[in-house]
């Protein structure tokens, strides 16, 4: 893994033990919806791009909320 | 244009309900309750000669000058102690009242120096005033009798002088610095013809306790006390009142002038956030605004190991197009971004952000609030449904327990402090839960019940433990939980917070408090008919700072503390417009008002008006710029007023992301630590030189009103237009006001808001709109804006940053009071006298372990990085924690601190770094090569005569 792919799945994993405990609504849907409003496409590219290699470091339920997302295509050019 | 007077009513108002009337000079008055004679006589416009009162203290009764005769009653009392009473008959001008007032002036002025007409007070002093006003014409006594004209002037305090020669002993200074400061630095010395007015123990001013407030300046009825730049320029003859650019309390201040020179700023007694008071930054602190090191021509460069080159306006705003354009042609849309600052109006923050997302077609906007205060936005608005503190300040008023955590008002936030002292002197209950023993633990007239010394990053789980006490000892408000929040989402958290890690003594032995502290603090703040919560960066920057921010909601909500005034949970912001910079959509992932971008209802109004698409993606937040700059998909930054090179933390992580990008844009006043790593730099205007808002920590918008030309030739807003159209995206204002009117109209919580308004009412606080036409000083009443209130579960997790062998001991930082954040401004005034350089502070513990004597420099070292700096050995810090403050760049304390950040928001967590210290000899290898590099970075190319 990269530096900045250690960083997003630390930060990814600390965003799971937030909602992991909540007993209010599906914690892995609040991980994935969390993900969706906060993150930058190029950071959820990456980390789905990650998750899709197997997800080395990252929670269980935070891999299931990474597979949830939906596909980003970082629009890079104008 | 004249100067702004403001009436003087001799003493302070009553606030009793109950109306009194009473006849003054034949004249029907009806006042209420307790008011003074003298007030009473000032309501109807009649002047009774004074020299001891003011009413911004209380009455004091010892210059007898304000002397009164009341129908029926004997003697002649003074009318500023004496209450009003039902058809009481008062005569403010009589034949006794003459003569009596006409004898105890002429003996003050039998030993008063007689030098009106060089004097610096001249036709600004009261004295003169009264004896003018008691038609004093001669002085029987002579002016050879025994006096004190001769006495040494205390120059010593870099703002003011003290000459006691002119001194009345009238006591008004030693009263604001007790009862307006709250500080007790004054008193008199001495008595009879002995007394005097003396600072500490009758020590020159400077080296006394006085925190320079200006209080006692203010209140000075002669020239004793007088500000040296009165002295140097003379009294000034027109004033504007306008907003604070310091922290986030925002005061309101008369800025007075002479033509465009400012001579002093006087706080405004109109100001609702200040009610008249102020501190040494606002106050004194604005020489920065016209220091030798302020740049004020644009200046450009190819490469960052190139002197800077002085350019006209039109080349380098040409230049920032540009490269900006060639950026995005070549690396994409997404590749380049813009920063806020927190320090400059509501109406350029606004633009900025309108300026990335319509102008450069990406969301990847943030702002300094990014590094502060963000987890305070994502916390509140989860829990009420709104992104800002509950109350006003003035709540404080009505406040029995105070609850201060990771905090620190008297240096940070001094102004809202007093107001704070004021209510803890007279019987507010104080709890205090900070790793550091502030002031506010003991200090005259106030100790704290509780002080719990926590561990560094354990606030979560100390909160959870009281949060448990509260519940397992049935101290919940059930009728305020019933009524007002989500009842399942409580009995989830209830049940959380009563299982056994979060008792208070499984969590005491964790955090280092002990269990019965944590009780007692549960039960002081469950208990309290108004228990109100205050807090700081030290709740904020922290891997779990949203979560700390949630949990201190979870505790006002479960014992019923929101809704009115008195209570809360009220954020202290650190930069004068981190609640605007957020309010206005600084924020990468929502435009203003906290809307998320992909909304697609609230988009497609912008775009409509902006005549843009907008992205509805979020964009990158500052620290993910860094990371995403060091990956090379980030190569363009405008940022304005914000030296994220010494804010941000891992300084060689920022060093690594600036240099990898190829167009970094600064505005600002200095060539600060940012612009090192410059391409272009655009000299930005102070606040004395521009139009617009700022909105403080207790959501009030207050108007920032332009007194002088800018030195730099345009305001920041004016500089933002420049950008915009050159890169085809023109935006068409004339004046802030229709940048404010834009605002108004695309965001629900400031529909209301205009320049005409904050006119015509001074200021609003947010949500001002149809509901509430003049704000709302208190939220949340009668229900929470996000329907239900929402508890959340706040399990503690612990930061990954750890202690070790390596690393034993756990550094916090923090602020002094003479110095703000990076102390850009602050280092270039006079308030160096007060701190010339960051320290450590070590515990004498941890110092006697590694032989470190008080004063010698140490190096402090970290998984980051390493700096060295003086320690100062105290007990203020607990064995195993030390503490510094980041206000100066020779020290980089950031180059210590971790890129570890708030799980919801990113904010750094540099209140937790595991560091190791050692003796040193001095400055770092790195302080060193730092220092050189930034010295060469700064050249400014000769420009050659022609």
């Amino acid at each position: 893994m990269s530096d900045s792919t250690d960083k997003l799945v630390m930060m990814a994993n600390q965003i799971g033990r937030f909602f992991t405990p909540q007993r209010d609504g599906e914690p892995i849907a609040a991980i994935a919806d969390h993900l969706e409003k906060f993150w930058d496409p190029r950071m959820r590219a990456a980390i789905i791009a990650h998750a899709a290699k197997g997800g080395a470091g990252l929670d269980a339920p935070v891999r299931d909320a990474v597979k949830r997302l939906k596909d980003v295509k970082v629009r890079a050019t104008l | 244009m004249s100067l702004v007077h403001e009436i003087d009513f001799g003493t302070p108002v009553s606030k009793s309900s109950d109306r009194v009337t009473l006849t003054i000079d034949g004249q029907s008055v009806t006042v209420p309750a307790g008011t003074s004679i003298m007030r009473a006589t000032m309501e109807i416009g009649t002047k009774v000669p004074k020299l001891c009162a003011t009413d911004s203290v209380d009455a004091f009764g010892s210059c007898r000058l304000c002397l009164v005769e009341i129908a029926g009653r004997p003697g002649t009392p003074a009318s500023c102690t004496t209450p009003v009473a039902a058809g009481m008959a008062v005569s403010t001008q009589t034949e006794r009242l003459k003569q009596i007032r006409k004898g105890v002036m002429e003996l003050y002025i039998s030993d008063h120096p007689l030098d009106c007409l060089t004097c610096a007070a001249n036709g600004d002093c009261e004295l003169q005033d009264m004896a003018g006003a008691v038609g004093l014409r001669d002085v029987r006594y002579g002016y050879d009798g025994a006096n004190h004209t001769k006495q040494a002037k205390d120059e010593s305090n870099p703002y003011f002088t003290f000459d006691p020669s002119k001194c009345i002993v009238c006591s008004r200074c030693v009263r604001a610095c007790e009862e307006v400061q709250g500080t007790f630095a004054l008193t008199i010395q001495g008595r009879g013809f002995d007394s005097k007015v003396a600072a500490g123990m009758a020590e020159p001013f400077v080296d006394s306790e006085c925190v320079s407030c200006g209080a006692c300046v203010q209140a000075c009825p002669t020239a004793t006390l007088s500000e040296k730049s009165v002295i140097e320029i003379g009294v000034p003859e027109h004033s504007v009142v306008t907003t604070c650019a310091y922290c986030g309390v925002g005061c309101s201040f008369k800025a007075e002038m002479r033509g465009e020179e400012l001579v002093r700023m006087v706080p405004y007694k109109d100001g609702k956030a200040n009610r008249g008071h102020s501190c040494v930054k606002g106050r004194f602190a604005w020489g920065y605004a016209h220091h030798r090191e302020r740049i004020l021509k644009p200046m450009i460069r190819e490469t960052i190991d190139q002197p800077w080159r002085e350019v006209t306006w039109e080349v380098a705003i040409e230049r920032v197009a540009s490269e900006f354009k060639r950026l995005q042609a070549k690396y994409g849309r997404l590749a380049i971004g813009g920063i806020t600052s927190s320090r400059c109006t509501n109406e350029e923050t606004y633009l900025v952000q309108k300026l990335v997302r319509g102008g450069f077609g990406n969301n990847n906007v943030d702002t300094c609030a990014r590094v502060c205060h963000s987890p305070t936005g994502y916390g509140l608005k989860t829990a009420f449904g709104t992104s800002a503190g509950t109350q006003d300040f003035d709540s404080v008023e009505q406040a029995d327990v105070i609850l201060v955590i990771g905090a620190n008002p008297t240096d940070a936030h001094p102004v809202f402090a007093s107001r704070m002292k004021k209510r803890l002197r007279e019987g507010a209950k104080l709890i205090v839960i900070d790793p550091r023993r502030i002031d506010l633990v003991r200090m005259p007239h106030i100790e704290a019940q509780h002080h719990l010394p926590l561990r560094p990053g354990t606030n979560a789980a100390v909160l959870n433990a009281i949060a448990h006490a509260i519940v397992a000892e049935g101290l919940v408000n059930e009728r305020f939980v019933r009524e007002y929040c989500d009842r399942d989402a409580f009995e989830h958290w209830a049940a959380f917070v009563s299982e056994p890690q979060n008792s208070p003594e499984a969590v005491g032995l964790m955090a280092g408090v002990s269990a019965e502290a944590i009780r007692g603090a549960a039960r002081l703040y469950a208990s309290g008919k108004n228990s109100a919560i205050y807090y700081g960066l030290g709740v904020t920057e922290h891997s779990q700072g949203t979560t700390a921010v949630m949990a201190l909601a979870n505790l006002a909500m479960a014992t019923g503390n929101l809704g009115r005034p008195g209570v809360g949970v009220n954020p202290l912001r650190g930069q004068n417009n981190v609640q605007g910079s957020c309010d206005m959509g600084s924020f990468p992932h929502e435009l203003s008002g906290y809307r998320h971008i992909s909304d697609d209802a609230t988009r497609t109004m912008f775009e409509k008006l902006w005549g843009r698409p907008l992205d509805s993606e979020p964009g990158l937040r500052i620290p993910n710029m860094f990371d995403a700059a060091v990956d090379g998909t980030f190569k363009g930054i405008y940022v304005q007023g914000e030296d994220i090179l010494q804010s941000d933390p891992n300084t060689k992580h920022v060093q690594a992301a600036l240099a990898a990008m190829e167009c970094v844009v600064v505005q600002d006043l200095f060539l600060n630590e940012t612009a090192n790593y410059a391409h272009v730099f655009l000299p930005g205007s102070t606040f004395l030189e521009k139009d617009g808002t700022f909105t403080n920590a207790e959501r009030r918008i207050n108007r920032v009103r332009k007194v002088m030309t800018p030195k730099n030739g345009m305001a920041d807003w004016e500089i933002t237009l420049a950008i915009a159209k050159a890169m085809g995206f023109e935006m068409r204002y004339g004046h802030p006001s229709e940048i404010m009117d834009e605002i108004a109209g695309l965001t629900p919580t400031f529909a209301g808001v205009s320049y005409e308004l904050l006119d015509r009412v001074g200021s609003v606080q947010w949500p001002c709109n149809e509901k509430a036409p003049l704000g709302t000083p208190v939220m949340h009443i009668g229900g929470f804006v996000r329907g239900k209130g929402n508890f959340m579960i706040t399990e503690y997790v612990p930061t990954d940053e750890r202690t070790g062998p390596r690393f034993p001991l756990l550094l916090t930082t923090g602020r002094i009071l003479s110095q703000y954040n990076v102390g850009a401004q602050t280092r270039r005034t006079d308030n160096v006298v007060w701190h010339r350089e960051d320290v450590l502070e070590i515990h004498p513990h941890d110092a006697e372990q590694r032989g470190v004597r008080d004063g010698d420099w140490v190096k402090l070292q970290s998984r980051a990085g390493e700096t060295a700096v003086r320690a100062e050995i105290t007990d203020r810090v607990a064995p195993g924690v030390v503490y510094t403050t980041f206000h100066h760049p020779g020290t980089q304390a950031n180059v210590v601190t971790t890129e570890y950040s708030d799980w919801a928001t990113n904010c750094p967590e540099y209140k937790v770094t595991a560091v190791q210290v050692s003796s040193s000899n001095g400055p770092s290898d790195w302080q060193r090569e730092y220092a050189e590099q930034a010295e060469h970075s700064r050249r400014i190319a000769k420009v050659a005569a022609e």
